[in-house]
């Protein structure tokens, strides 16, 4: 009795620490191919590029990953890169005086802005979160385009140390990646060991059940999209330091990219499942596949389906783990039910 | 005759309602209900389906608040502001239901809301699993802290809300209709539970359609009718008939109004039918103007032979004939044509489009017949309707409108529902599961009556039921299954309780 409970937590273990470990091992594979027909692959500009590119994904699928673990969305976070991008890009060239740290919190407030009209609209109006995102997706890019009247901000207008929190590094690490791994692993830590942070795994995996146990779902909801918008702010202000030049439509149709990189990190889309750090992985992994492909001169379109079916991948690999789990916890019930 | 017991003048209700009343649009759902609890008593709700059973539980645990009467906790007034006050008053109520989360560990499930902490907040998970063993080891259940909750089983995972209840030292645990998936066996285990947590001082608030259990488990029976109030007493001294008399406002028709019929030739045959791991080597027949019934423990395998049967799943060996012609294995859609309709156990889940109309549910079946045939296949929304309104009339529907969603419906009107949505296919073989699983009373009786009907006119009947006293009380022939295989194949006159439980359980007849 004792060894079949045992072995039944192993099996269950494995396969949730499975999804991380098959992330890496499928870097692992996809570096050392990738290496082996192109040298210049792992030169240190190459690596730092996949770093810098995926720290802003991984930014957003942090923060995606506490939406979607409430078994909701945000399909806002990339018009909301785009408007903060552009809006603190105007703000910084308006004036050479105004800080870095300024323009950060700028940028948060009115990511965390964006997503309290999504978390209330959410949670308080109860209109699905597909819908109000997709609404509120729309709307941004609209200010958006609106404020940006067809101009672009250049590098040249903007504040040199700004470019550099973009580009700089330290002790040889960038700046952007080392943002990124500091928020997952305080994002991370929360979920985890936090009363609160499991309300929203108690609410993704069962918002009936949540309410009856006295989650505050709604607050906790909020929060999710309150801190979806905001870290969506930061990776604004980081897209603009490490691009410079910015248009009206940046970061137009990441949202589907970062729910990519959430699914692929092992996030169920149906809530209650999931880590910031499969996720983050995620990120890497999609952003590492893209310069693959480019390294090895694969036809962009091509670059799309491949993510594609990697997502499709994740997705049945999930569902078919989820069916093996589930009946061996059968199996163990019906030994000891009856 | 209410004031009988002297403890009402001595104690005060640890946990009480006083005039309470809830509407919910027109709907009155309670008017004027009165009920105290008291420490170590264990007290029963009885009345029908829509009496507001539910509605006055939701009223306990802060769910709903009353528009008019009070709560009392230890005779002072409080107002639940919703389901954590009433929590954090000693409230535990437990749903049919449960209501876990799957992918949350079962001592996560048990401590959400209130984890033991380390220093900084942290969750200290160490000492909650040890915890919730040992609420485990007071309960007697081996189950692991550590699992997650998805895939327990029901009684498990009432057992996982017991605990629950538990270790908030909950003062007042309210039960809603937990054994109505149970097996014999878990409920035995269940009720020791509750019985040891009550002689602990704990206020029992209980709810069951099953009213053995009533008089097993209760000290005092509250009866509800159609949102008010009927009676307080003690349950010493009633007889089932007085409770039923309460409920129902009425006296009962025969609750199994069995007409004899003489069986004609073989309307279903199942030869060796085995699916592997589920079921094995299963025969029989049912002829046309019997009911045969399937009897078992849960688990037993009774409804995955008539989902087989129905061509839901898919069978490795044997095979089914409807009136002498073969069926082809999985085919749902050949199995209708053939004259089989299956009303299925789960009726919101498997049964009903519970966001649909009446009319839309019933008719759904029989969406060819309802074409218009000028138009092609384009739905005559009137002749929908006309099926509707038919099957709703012989089946005593109570409904408002027929264009009313079915989730508005109580269970046992939905479960009318569901048989109406079949029966208007005009089977030759009707199989249905748990046909009055959680329904009152009243509306047992008319299921039994209309099965009784369906069978006298020619129908062949196969009937899957927990409930014993309706398999000897309705069936023609009892069938046995025990772990997969059949068992026992009794006669009518020959069934009794201790035969088919011999046979369900394995132990030689």
């Amino acid at each position: 009795m004792t060894a079949v409970t045992a072995s039944t937590r192993g099996v269950v273990d494995l396969v949730f620490r499975a999804r991380e470990a098959s992330i890496v091992a499928a870097l692992a594979v996809l570096v050392a191919v990738t290496a082996g027909a192109n040298g210049n692959f792992l030169s240190t500009q190459g690596v730092k590029d996949i770093f810098l590119n995926a720290a802003i994904l991984a930014l957003l699928a942090v923060g995606q990953t506490f939406v979607i673990i409430t078994r909701n969305i945000d399909l806002s976070v990339g018009s909301v890169v785009g408007l903060v991008a552009f809006t603190v890009g105007g703000f910084l060239a308006a004036d050479h005086g105004r800080g870095v740290l300024l323009a950060v919190l700028l940028g948060v407030a009115i990511g965390a802005l964006c997503g309290i009209v999504n978390g209330l609209l959410v949670s308080v109006g109860r209109v699905p979160a597909l819908v109000v995102t997709l609404g509120t997706l729309y709307v941004i890019q609209g200010v958006d385009h609106y404020i940006a009247h067809g101009r672009q901000i250049n590098a040249v207008d903007l504040p040199p140390a700004l470019l550099s929190l973009g580009n700089g590094s330290v002790l040889g690490v960038p700046y952007l990646p080392l943002i990124a791994v500091v928020v997952m692993l305080a994002v991370g830590f929360y979920l985890r060991s936090y009363p609160s942070g499991r309300d929203f795994y108690a609410i993704g995996s069962s918002p009936e059940a949540a309410g009856l146990a006295g989650v505050p779902v709604r607050r906790r909801v909020m929060a999710a999209y309150l801190l979806s918008g905001a870290l969506a702010g930061l990776a604004g202000v980081l897209w603009l330091a490490r691009f410079g030049t910015v248009v009206a439509d940046a970061a137009n149709g990441w949202e589907l990219q970062v729910v990519s990189a959430v699914v692929v990190g092992g996030v169920a889309i149906t809530g209650g499942v999931g880590t910031v750090y499969g996720a983050a992985l995620g990120a890497l992994l999609l952003t590492t596949i893209t310069s693959a492909l480019v390294v090895l001169r694969v036809d962009p379109f091509w670059q799309q389906a491949i993510t594609g079916a990697l997502l499709l991948l994740a997705i049945s690999v999930d569902r078919l783990l989820a069916l093996r789990v589930a009946r061996i916890l059968r199996r163990r019930n019906a030994r000891h039910g009856s | 005759m209410t004031e009988s017991d002297d403890r009402t003048g001595t104690a005060v209700p640890v946990l009480a309602l006083t005039g309470v009343s809830k509407s919910f649009g027109a709907v009155r759902a309670l008017r004027g209900v009165t009920l105290e609890l008291y420490a170590g008593e264990a007290h029963a709700l009885a009345g029908e389906n829509g009496a507001g059973k539910s509605t006055l539980v939701k009223t306990l645990s802060g769910v709903h608040r009353p528009d008019t009467g009070q709560v009392l906790l230890d005779g002072r007034p409080v107002e639940f502001h919703g389901p954590a006050d009433a929590q954090a008053a000693g409230v535990a109520v437990i749903y049919q239901e449960p209501t876990l989360f799957p992918d949350l560990s079962i001592a996560e499930n048990i401590f959400i809301g209130r984890h033991p902490r380390v220093r900084l907040g942290r969750i200290d998970r160490d000492r909650m699993h040890a915890s919730t063993a040992e609420l485990f080891a007071r309960l007697g259940v081996p189950l692991d802290p550590r699992q997650p909750a998805r895939g327990l089983s029901i009684a498990d995972q009432q057992l996982v809300e017991i605990a629950k209840a538990l270790s908030r030292e909950a003062r007042v645990l309210v039960m809603d209709e937990p054994t109505a998936a149970l097996s014999g066996a878990e409920v035995a285990r269940l009720f020791a539970v509750v019985k040891a947590l009550r002689e602990q001082g704990c206020a029992v608030l209980f709810i069951s359609h099953r009213l053995d259990e009533i008089f097993e488990l209760c000290q005092r029976v509250t009866t509800l009718r159609d949102g008010a109030w009927v009676a307080s007493e003690p349950v010493a001294g009633l007889t089932h008939d007085d409770l039923v008399r309460r409920m129902v406002g009425r006296e009962l028709d025969a609750l199994y109004p069995k007409r004899g019929t003489v069986p004609g030739e073989v309307a279903l045959k199942v030869h060796r039918l085995t699916r592997e791991g589920v079921f094995t080597d299963v025969s029989f027949e049912v002829r046309r103007g019997e009911i045969v019934a399937l009897a078992g423990l849960v688990g037993a395998g009774r409804s995955e032979v008539a989902r087989a049967i129905f061509g839901v799943d898919r069978w490795d060996a044997g095979w089914v004939e409807v009136d002498g012609r073969l069926l082809p294995p999985a085919s749902p859609t050949a199995a209708m044509s053939a004259g089989l309709a299956l009303v299925p156990e789960d009726r919101r889940q498997q049964g009903l489009v519970m966001d649909q109309s009446i009319e839309r549910n019933i008719g759904l079946t029989g969406l060819r017949s309802l074409r218009r045939s000028s138009l092609g296949p384009v739905i005559s929304r009137a002749a929908e309707r006309d099926r509707a309104r038919d099957w709703a009339i012989r089946l005593r529907l109570k409904y408002n409108r027929l264009s009313d969603a079915v989730s508005v419906l109580s269970g046992g009107n939905q479960q009318k529902v569901v048989l109406g949505k079949w029966l208007s296919t005009r089977p030759r073989v009707l199989i249905v599961d748990e046909p009055t699983r959680g329904i009152d009373v009243g509306t047992k009786a008319e299921v039994h009556r209309l099965l009784s009907e369906l069978a006298a006119d020619g129908m062949a009947v196969l009937m899957i039921s927990s409930d014993l006293p309706e398999v000897l009380g309705m069936a023609d022939r009892v069938l046995v299954m025990q772990e997969g295989r059949l068992t026992a194949d009794i006669p009518r006159d020959r069934a009794t309780e201790e035969s088919v439980m011999a046979a369900a359980t394995g132990r030689a007849a």
